[in-house]
């Protein structure tokens, strides 16, 4: 099978390049796109990429294959070859580190600005704040992010605007924290994202919800994230 | 929260509202205006001057002016600060970005001055 390569190490290339490969693949198995990336690197060593559980729950090798933001380690080759060819870029809309290897900083940076954790000034109960049934069931569909940037990296106005708006996956936090019914800061979680840019800039292209490898829906949790702004607001 | 100035209502809010209410506003004006259209079997001058003659429909039009130019703000504020910036443009994008964003307030200011002309005209 033949692999195009997005290939660039800027030490040494003046200008990204696609590079081809003939992989062979063993008959009568559909292997996982991360498979082929292994088999590339024992043939030419140089090739970067990120990579960890090979199980779609670290997170690591969200990339950009054959034109669909996804997971390598869950995309099989069969659904990812176009026209007997199969083929690797990074992540778009993020500076490149070296072929496969984005620089992710603003995206963790719109991810802390959205304060993804619990804040609650009462004080701690002796064992645990206790949640119901239901609240905690509000939080389904939320909280199982693992931050691969598949969706971000996916959304039109996250590239033209990635130090202002929050993008999907900050904002699929943002309401994973402001749907917590143990959770305290609700108005002030609010008052941070009433301005034209961090919420307001999604478009409702719903890039995100097609590509999340874990059937995620960003654009649903930004519309939750406008009707708590509209409420205190009117 | 990320701060600006040029932005329609200065919040995300107001701006995403304001183009939502006008929206439905102008939704209904022009498929009101086609609703006209259709069921009068002959269109002259004289129906369509009767029509614009009365002030309710002056005011219904005024208001259909007034809700385009809002609208148009939020968008092509919207498409400014997507696509002139300093990311795509270099150094010169803020003042290409506000010399634009200057000329859409300016025409839309016109075209405002000159409908409520052409409204009370007829």
């Amino acid at each position: 099978m033949l692999v195009s390569l997005y290939r660039y190490n800027p030490e040494v290339d003046a200008k990204p390049r696609m590079q081809d490969y003939d992989v062979e693949l063993p008959a009568g198995k559909d292997l996982m796109v991360l498979d082929v990336l292994e088999l590339l690197k024992r043939q030419d060593p140089s090739i970067a990429y990120r990579r960890s559980c090979r199980e779609g729950v670290c997170g690591s090798d969200g990339m950009n294959i054959s034109g669909t933001n996804g997971l390598a380690c869950i995309t099989p080759v069969s659904a990812a070859v176009r026209g007997g060819k199969l083929v690797l870029r990074p992540l778009p809309g993020l500076p490149v580190i070296r072929d496969l290897v984005v620089d992710m900083t603003v995206f963790y940076k719109q991810f802390e600005k959205v304060q993804p954790f619990l804040i609650n000034n009462t004080p701690a109960p002796a064992i645990e704040r206790l949640q119901s049934p239901e609240d905690r069931e509000k939080l389904d569909g939320l909280y199982e992010c693992i931050l691969c940037a598949c969706c971000s990296t996916n959304c039109p106005s996250f590239w033209w605007n990635p130090e202002k708006f929050i993008g999907p996956a900050g904002l699929l936090q943002a309401y994973r924290f402001l749907a917590d019914s143990r959770d305290t800061a609700t108005d002030a979680r609010l008052a941070n994202l009433e301005d034209p840019f961090s919420v307001f800039r999604c478009r409702g292209i719903m890039n995100c919800v097609a590509v999340c490898p874990k059937g995620l829906n960003p654009t649903r949790a930004i519309g939750h994230i406008r009707s708590m702004l509209m409420q205190r607001a009117t | 929260m990320v701060t600006n100035v040029t932005s329609f209502g200065r919040s995300g809010l107001y701006d995403w509202v304001v183009q939502r209410l006008t929206a439905v506003y102008l939704g209904i004006y022009f498929v009101g205006l086609l609703g006209y259209l259709v069921t009068t079997p002959e269109v002259t001058f004289d129906t369509w001057h009767a029509l614009f003659s009365a002030t309710w429909m002056r005011v219904a039009s005024l208001a259909a002016l007034v809700a385009i130019c809002a609208h148009a703000w939020v968008g092509l504020w919207t498409v400014t600060t997507d696509y002139l910036t300093t990311d795509l443009l270099g150094s010169k994008a803020t003042v290409i970005r506000l010399a634009f964003q200057a000329t859409c307030v300016i025409v839309m200011f016109i075209y405002l001055v000159w409908g409520i002309q052409i409204l009370w005209g007829v």
